[in-house]
């Protein structure tokens, strides 16, 4: 994990097609075949479950020596495992499933990754060839199925196409925009006899993902960054899958610009950096969505204008000019209109940025910025992030999120499930390293966190992986702390319980006049406890830790932190009435943030 | 709204037309007419496509059009710079007494009778959507039984190829 992760640039020039050499090809079945192409591209770890079509691919994987096979306990475990993995690695994440509803179960991770660019390959068995089409038992056309939520897929029927399939699948997901590739392979394709041969040349005409930056759009952008007085560059998930924080801490330096990290970039740019104004969006902070209204530049990375940051399209960042850099040209321009649009790798497009802007700037001197800065230190006085303490007795969740941040400390990696913990992890854990907030952005699927966590410590083993789920959340997923347990996977749950979906029970609190509507789970304090999370915890061989004043708080922290030979479970039981503030609500302007209930920054005075 | 025409040369591989077909309607672009056909080249199809979108929007689905893998090329043929043909069949009411009126409408629009019966006749044309719809409304009057109209396809004026280029990509790769 000390190494940089490699960019889309870098593993495109290592998979290069290469000429077919005069390698003799090995006679073997296509499930050895399967077998040997994963092995060769280079993969350690397979998140998957058997079943009849995928069988024959399970016999030779029974004998590798370099894939190592995680028995996962869903499907969607195993393709959020993978995920999980991807993120926390870089790499490709691997997840395997049968034909059917195996392949169907893993529809939800597949989209998950496609919304969120995670390189992710799920190899899934079909029938055989001359059953497909005929609703052969656990036939489902999965390739049709995920056809709008891959990047790319594959029916294989001919052996023969195996290793060439498996290539570029793996090509196709870890460069340009990452994304998930299906390959969907016949189990009579698995049960034939056929030539292994690698390395593999790759058919692929239609795929030319632009990694190099124009640099006439280089010098537009560096002449805007040089001269706007607003300036703020909008950070997203791109820079972290391209590998670029470490180039983006010189560009934030030398451009002197306020920073706002998105959800996916949570981590991109130290939150400790004097410069970073933290998250934007729907629960941004005030200053971060303050500054990108205010802005009269924003230079957008990596970043896609999602509705969740713009609030109302139309009133967002009225007075900005745009520079949008993305490796996918279909995002520039998709939402909102661009002055200056650069396609290419994030880290390649910083790194040409920054001489071109110090070039700008010996030309035409630095910007007086000093305004700006002044006025957004305003904004950062009067509306720091806080939460204010219950009033029922019971934990106040960001004390929760916020102690856990602290004593787990930077180098841990935190893995949430979607909702209101999900918010309150982003907004009071303070990230200072890339790849260490791993989340559901795009798609928010809830239960993501429990299989990303275990994923992404099968990715860094030693680092300490704390998922941050919530009751709602966990209850989707948690039949894979069996996983975890059986196959030595440590890692640590902070079970934000407020016994209800709290999320939407907030909405139910603010716009459906308190009716509250089949958000109860009865999981908390006082409740039955349907189920006991500490007694389930103890059943999948967990240790569990119950957790009700806030005087245990960090004793049970601290105790979880030092169990390394299972997994640990903490159920916080907390106040369910607490919200996630800041916010602007759906589709309203972001001009019209909330700090705090009922509580709207007066911008006119600060004008 | 306005119509465009978009030539996609694609890799002639299973499942390619639905790839395409799939993100219009995934993207909420409306597909006026679509044809689709092999081209000089084994490897390559080409698929005409005619969708009636704003600019903005066009350029988006050109870009996601581009995303796919199997998508090599796409061009937008701009009305003036090429030729545009659709085929009309069209079945219509023709008896003795009125047999006579529709083969001066057929000649009048140098289109062709394909079959003949007692009581109709079966009319072939190619032509631009206008030239078509003139003819439809010709023969109305006379009782039109069935319509059958391809998509339009396409090809830009002068000696250019738009395949060639297309084409030493797929041999390279």
């Amino acid at each position: 994990m000390g190494q940089p992760n490699p960019t889309p640039a870098q593993v495109a020039a290592r998979t290069t097609p290469r000429a077919v050499g005069q390698q003799v090809g090995e006679q073997v079945t296509g499930a050895q075949s399967i077998v040997r192409s994963l092995e060769e591209v280079g993969v350690d770890t397979v998140f998957g479950i058997p079943g009849g079509a995928i069988l024959p691919t399970y016999d030779p994987l029974m004998d590798s020596a370099r894939l190592r096979h995680i028995l996962v306990r869903h499907e969607q475990g195993g393709g959020h495992a993978a995920s999980g993995y991807a993120h926390a690695t870089g790499r490709v994440g691997v997840t395997m499933a049968t034909s059917g509803p195996g392949a169907t179960n893993l529809v939800t991770p597949i989209a998950d990754a496609n919304m969120d660019s995670v390189p992710l390959v799920a190899i899934t068995g079909q029938v055989a060839a001359p059953a497909i089409g005929t609703d052969a038992f656990q036939e489902a056309d999965i390739v049709g199925i995920t056809m709008p939520i891959t990047k790319h897929s594959y029916l294989v029927t001919d052996p023969d196409d195996i290793p060439r399939t498996i290539a570029e699948a793996f090509h196709i997901a870890s460069t340009g925009r990452p994304g998930p590739v299906l390959v969907d392979i016949a189990k009579s394709a698995m049960q034939a006899q056929t030539t292994f041969r690698w390395p593999q040349e790759l058919a692929l005409p239609g795929y030319h993902p632009v990694t190099k930056p124009h640099a006439k759009q280089i010098r537009e952008a560096a002449k805007l960054l040089a001269t706007a007085r607003r300036p703020v560059l909008y950070v997203g998930g791109g820079v972290i899958r391209s590998g670029a924080a470490d180039v983006l801490r010189r560009l934030v330096d030398v451009s002197g610009a306020a920073v706002t990290t998105t959800l996916m970039a949570r981590g991109a740019v130290p939150d400790s950096h004097p410069q970073h104004l933290g998250m934007p969006g729907m629960h941004g902070t005030v200053p971060a969505v303050a500054a990108l209204q205010k802005a009269d530049l924003i230079v957008a990375l990596g970043a896609r204008f999602d509705d969740r940051v713009t609030g109302k399209l139309s009133s967002f960042a009225p007075h900005a000019a745009i520079v949008h850099a993305d490796i996918d040209p279909a995002e520039i321009g998709k939402n909102r209109a661009v002055d200056v649009p650069i396609v290419g790798d994030l880290r390649e497009v910083i790194g040409e940025l920054i001489p071109a802007l110090e070039a700008e700037h010996a030309k035409v001197g630095k910007p007086d910025i000093e305004a700006w800065w002044h006025q957004i230190d305003t904004w950062r006085e009067t509306y720091p992030l806080g939460f204010t303490s219950t009033d029922d007795g019971h934990l106040a969740p960001q004390h929760v999120i916020s102690r856990l941040g602290e004593i787990a400390g930077p180098d841990a990696i935190y893995v949430a499930g979607v909702g209101q913990h999900q918010m309150w992890a982003a907004q009071f854990i303070r990230y200072e390293r890339p790849n260490t907030w791993i989340n559901s952005g795009g798609l928010g699927t809830m239960g993501y966190s429990v299989p990303a966590a275990m994923g992404a410590k099968v990715g860094a083993p030693d680092r300490d992986v704390w998922a941050i789920d919530g009751d709602g959340c966990f209850q989707m997923t948690n039949q894979e702390l069996a996983t975890c347990a059986i196959n030595d996977i440590p890692i640590k749950v902070a079970l934000v319980n407020n016994s209800s979906l709290g999320m939407v029970r907030q909405w139910q609190t603010l716009f459906y006049n308190e009716r509250y509507s089949n958000t109860d789970l009865h999981t908390g304090h006082g409740t039955v406890r349907i189920p006991d999370f500490v007694k389930l915890a103890e059943a999948y061989g967990c240790v569990g830790i119950r957790v009700e004043h806030e005087n245990e708080v960090d004793e049970a922290i601290k105790r979880a932190n030092e169990i390394d030979d299972r997994p640990v479970v903490v159920d916080f039981t907390v106040s369910r009435d607490a919200m996630v503030w800041p916010m602007v609500a759906a589709g309203v302007s972001n001009d019209d943030i909330q700090y705090a209930r009922g509580i709207s920054p007066a911008w006119e005075r600060e004008d | 709204m306005s119509r465009h025409t978009l030539s996609v040369l694609v890799e002639n591989k299973p499942g390619v037309l639905t790839r395409v077909a799939g993100l219009f309607a995934r993207r909420a672009f409306n597909i006026h007419s679509l044809a689709v056909g092999p081209t000089e080249h084994e490897e390559i199809s080409r698929i005409t496509v005619v969708v009636d979108v704003e600019d903005h929007p066009l350029e988006q689905v050109t870009k996601q059009l581009n995303k796919l893998v199997h998508v090599i090329k796409i061009v937008e043929l701009d009305t003036e710079a090429s030729v545009q043909r659709e085929l009309l069949l069209v079945k219509v009411k023709a008896d003795a007494a009125t047999r006579s009126g529709v083969l001066e409408v057929v000649q009048l629009f140098r289109a062709k009778v394909v079959d003949v019966v007692p009581d109709t006749v079966v009319i072939e044309a190619t032509g631009t959507d206008s030239k078509l719809d003139a003819l439809l409304t010709a023969l109305e009057p006379y009782g039109v039984r069935e319509i059958v109209k391809s998509g339009t396809l396409a090809v830009g004026r002068g000696s250019r190829s738009i395949t060639d280029r297309a084409l030493e990509r797929v041999r390279s790769a």
